[in-house]
């Protein structure tokens, strides 16, 4: 209703017309979504806010009605992370599902990091709810046994009231007699939580609370976001990532858009966006055209010319240079010394190509100063990492400015990055007033911080007896947390920092004798693009490379590539696991190889033109392995060398499966991510910038490509690691290894392409 | 674009709408930021993602590229006015199926699966993957929207047999 027939002066000077007539009351009635506010609270609610609640920690409340808030900082971008994340409470709290609502807090200083990305959420968030939800559940059953007036001994909890013989008291009644136990956090760490078969919650299939909002358009995304009296903005994008300055601007043309207001040109402190010119307009249509209408003349920056072969090139310079990178400390990394001395030796080169996020809700943010605080409604995945560069940009203190929670259309590590909440923020402070600021399609690519080429080089040594003794692993690429997190990057073992998320995946679980595991940043990369952490990150290209290079060694020495690798995972000296997560090591890798080369019956007999490929990985990190394994199984036409996926095979071993509901969605769709990333997605840098920008030339995985699945999970007790990602590391070198099963054709780089195949085939 | 003073009218979700928004205004920001129906999403602007699709004449329309003139007189449907309350044969699959992941496609893809089932009350494989083509999902949820195509397809069916 607010914005029918609306005349309010904005942006100071310009009056915005009246688009509708005849509304005749009918209008109204379609209800227009709330002005944007408060956090995000799952299943919605019209109730008041309670007078009496119980928190016996910052993580929930219990009202007076015995319902459960659980807050959430973590961002819902399609992993159902509340309805994982709250189940863990709940279940230690002893409450019915549906006593628990969800609430997506907005961002503050009492959350600490609020990061959602490397699969971490509900390994990381276990521990910490499994004990606030049995601290809650104790001081309940102490209060409630006063109640009853017996001894706290006598009772228990049970589906939110506390239960002593035939007498019980319900959490609501408690929390309505007084309540105010709280803990510290010593307590807190002490408390113990139950024991594994009396989980009444985890485990159990439950409906995702996200999901109803999802299909009733309901559901609200950052570009849904919408105050009374702003302005809508496009950026007009410079020609390169750094150093590009604007001469002039001419918007002559522009100024017959209908709907423009006018241009800014953003001066931007932290260097976030250097050379952006915004163009603003009442209506989005109004911004869009005008942008494309301004004529902006820039000073490039020094990459304006860097081209995908220049980006190849010069990482595969670096890696010829073995005095530059940071070297892991796998144990004995002398490995010079071995391969002087073995008998045999394989070295193969692996490349990837650019590759974006694609998210399918480009960027934006709305942005707008209310009561002393710069507010940014938009969603975002690392709300601790952009606000000290949102301060920064508008030179204000950090405190006074917050970022509101949506829905991520998409995050996929985009939105760890949140560079785009800057543009919008400088655009509203210079105009003073709400700006809602929404990427083109185009825009988003040419913005995207994209997932870096690389090159790496790996080499393995033999015996005489064909045993491995020593392996190397040396990987360049742009790295993503040297520009945009570099406290994450810890110290290799010659020194130099590197960062693990464009190396993990190398240090794997396999005992190969001496190892090198060699990380080198690729300073071009670095200055053509902001490398973006792409789901996967590290082990989406790293596993690639390793995973085809244990198939080709294994071929090299006459082996089987599933024998040759379960040979290796022999789970001793520094593969052999430790507690809480990765308990037994590279047993349960050897294990999940095991199951799925089992329920693919790997070694049958296929037709002329079919293959098995076998893929395996720890998923993220050493410190918190997800065990998996993937068969795929390819057809190949030789005339074309177009790939047919017949069908993939995984197994995953995660530990503890707190949301099985969620957890098969994520391990689908991460699969299926993987062989996207395999077979259909890459762009390239020509002059400095990606040259794929929208569907017409940027191909992801559609519906038609999508192959039947087997995906299954071993059944752990083991603490929980993480799910969204690990599953797409082994997909891209599955599908390279059966291609090579089927017709003999090696294919070293990602995304394979008909073309490629066909001429590995003739080769 | 000389259409400034003409008026255009149409339904949206069975209100009449009239307007004098340029005519070359397209459909998905006229919902969006006029109307303030914002289940239809910008995706690529350029047709090819399908989260933009809502029906026009019961027909599915990718919605950022048909321009609101081309509507006047007509009938659109969107996400919003499918069902009153989730409970369209298709809604309900996607909620039994949990399909949505991120949720941002679900929408278009909703809106084109009905008209799919309008067109093909039994559809295989091939007619799912042929129809549900333009519709990208990014978390790739393909599979279950072809589970819940068939769920909806078979409620349908039974509904009608028991009607």
């Amino acid at each position: 209703m607010a914005r029918l027939g609306d005349d309010r002066r904005i942006a100071g000077n310009l009056t915005r017309r009246g688009f509708l007539i005849a509304a005749s009351g009918a209008v109204a009635a379609f209800g227009f979504a709330s002005s944007a506010g408060a956090a995000m609270i799952l299943p919605s609610t019209d109730q008041l806010i309670p007078e009496q609640t119980f928190e016996p920690t910052i993580w929930y409340s219990i009202d007076g009605q015995g319902s459960v808030e659980v807050n959430i900082i973590r961002a819902e971008m399609g992993q159902h992370v509340g309805t994982s994340l709250a189940r863990i409470i709940a279940d230690e709290l002893e409450v019915s599902w549906d006593q628990v609502r969800i609430k997506h807090v907005d961002s503050a200083a009492k959350w600490g990091l609020m990061v959602t990305g490397g699969s971490w959420s509900v390994s990381q968030t276990w521990p910490v709810f499994s004990k606030a939800g049995a601290a809650g559940r104790q001081a309940l059953i102490e209060r409630g046994a006063e109640l009853l007036g017996v001894a706290a001994s006598e009772c228990f909890a049970r589906e939110g009231s506390v239960v002593s013989g035939d007498r019980r008291v319900d959490y609501g009644a408690i929390v309505r007699s007084g309540i105010s136990r709280t803990f510290t956090s010593d307590q807190i760490e002490a408390m113990s939580t139950k024991p594994v078969e009396q989980r009444r919650l985890i485990g159990r299939p439950v409906a995702a609370l996200d999901i109803p909002p999802k299909i009733n358009g309901s559901a609200r995304y950052g570009i849904d976001a919408w105050v009374e009296g702003m302005v809508y903005a496009r950026p007009v994008i410079p020609p390169t990532r750094y150093g590009s300055k604007v001469v002039t601007v001419d918007d002559t043309s522009a100024r017959k858009v209908k709907g423009y207001i006018r241009y800014v040109i953003l001066d931007d402190p932290s260097g976030t966006v250097p050379g952006w010119v915004m163009a603003i307009g009442e209506t989005y249509v109004g911004a869009m055209r005008a942008a494309d209408k301004l004529r902006v003349e820039w000073s490039a920056g020094s990459t304006s010319g860097v081209s995908e072969q220049d980006l190849q090139d010069h990482a595969a310079a670096l890696i010829a240079d073995s005095k530059v990178g940071s070297i892991l400390d796998t144990g004995n990394t002398n490995t010079e010394a071995v391969f002087a001395t073995a008998s045999h030796r394989v070295e193969r080169t692996y490349t990837n190509a650019t590759a974006l996020h694609f998210q399918l809700e480009p960027t934006n943010a709305l942005a707008l100063e209310k009561d002393g605080i710069f507010e940014i409604h938009t969603g975002n995945q690392w709300q601790s990492l952009i606000l000290p560069t949102l301060a920064k940009a508008l030179g204000r203190p950090e405190e006074t400015v917050v970022l509101r929670s949506y829905m991520l259309g998409g995050g996929f590590g985009r939105r760890l990055n949140g560079d785009y909440a800057v543009p919008a923020a400088l655009t509203a402070k210079a105009l003073n007033t709400p700006v809602k600021m929404i990427l083109t399609r185009e825009d988003d690519c040419r913005f995207d911080s994209v997932r870096s080429p690389a090159v790496q080089t790996l080499r393995m040594a033999f015996d005489s007896n064909k045993s491995v003794v020593a392996m190397e692993h040396h990987a360049a690429a742009g790295w993503p947390t040297e520009v945009l997190a570099p406290f994450f990057m810890p110290k290799g073992a010659n020194g130099v920092p590197y960062d693990p998320f464009s190396i993990n995946g190398a240090d794997h679980w396999y005992e190969v004798g001496a190892q090198k595991v060699r990380a080198i940043s690729s300073d071009l990369a670095r200055d053509t693009f902001r490398p973006g952490w792409l789901r996967s990150v590290g082990p989406g290209w790293t596993n690639w490379a390793l995973e085809s290079f244990m198939d080709e060694a294994a071929r090299e020495i006459g082996a089987d590539p599933l024998e040759f690798r379960l040979g290796l995972l022999t789970g001793t000296g520094r593969n052999a696991g430790t507690a809480p997560n990765s308990v037994g090591g590279a047993l349960r890798q050897a294990n999940v190889l095991r199951i799925a080369a089992e329920k693919a019956d790997w070694g049958k007999a296929l037709p002329d033109g079919h293959g098995l490929g076998v893929a395996t990985s720890f998923g993220q990190e050493r410190e918190m392995p997800t065990w998996v394994a993937c068969i795929a199984h390819v057809s190949v036409d030789r005339d074309t060398g177009s790939v047919k996926v017949e069908k993939l095979t995984s197994v995953i071993d995660a530990g503890t499966i707190v949301d099985p509901g969620g957890a098969l969605a994520q391990a689908e769709g991460a699969t299926l991510w993987g062989m996207s990333l395999a077979l259909f997605e890459g762009t390239r840098f020509e002059n400095g910038q990606v040259i794929d920008r929208n569907l017409d030339t940027y191909t992801p995985l559609r519906i038609a490509d999508a192959p039947p699945l087997d995906i299954s999970f071993v059944d752990s007790p083991e603490a929980p690691t993480g799910l969204g990602e690990p599953p797409t590391t082994v997909v891209g070198p599955a599908i390279a290894n059966a291609i090579f099963a089927a017709v003999g054709a090696r294919l070293r780089h990602i995304p394979i392409t008909a073309a490629a195949v066909k001429e590995a085939i003739l080769s | 674009m000389n259409d400034d003073h003409r008026t255009i009218s149409f339904t949206v979700n069975g209100k009449v709408i009239s307007t004098e928004e340029a005519g070359d205004t397209p459909l998905l920001w006229f919902l969006r930021d006029n109307i303030g129906l914002t289940g239809t999403k910008f995706g690529c602007g350029i047709g090819m993602c399908g989260a933009c699709t809502v029906h026009a004449g019961g027909r599915a329309l990718r919605s950022c590229i048909t321009p609101i003139s081309a509507l006047d007189g007509g009938e659109v449907v969107t996400i919003e006015g499918l069902s009153a309350d989730s409970s369209h044969p298709v809604q309900q699959a996607w909620n039994d199926i949990q399909v949505p992941q991120c949720g941002y496609c679900q929408s278009g893809q909703i809106m084109q699966a009905v008209t799919l089932l309008n067109d093909f009350p039994e559809p295989t494989d091939e007619i799912i993957d042929a129809v549900m083509a333009g519709n990208l999902c990014r978390c790739m949820t393909y599979p279950r929207i072809r589970a819940a195509i068939k769920q909806a397809a078979a409620s349908t069916k039974e509904a009608q047999a028991h009607g």
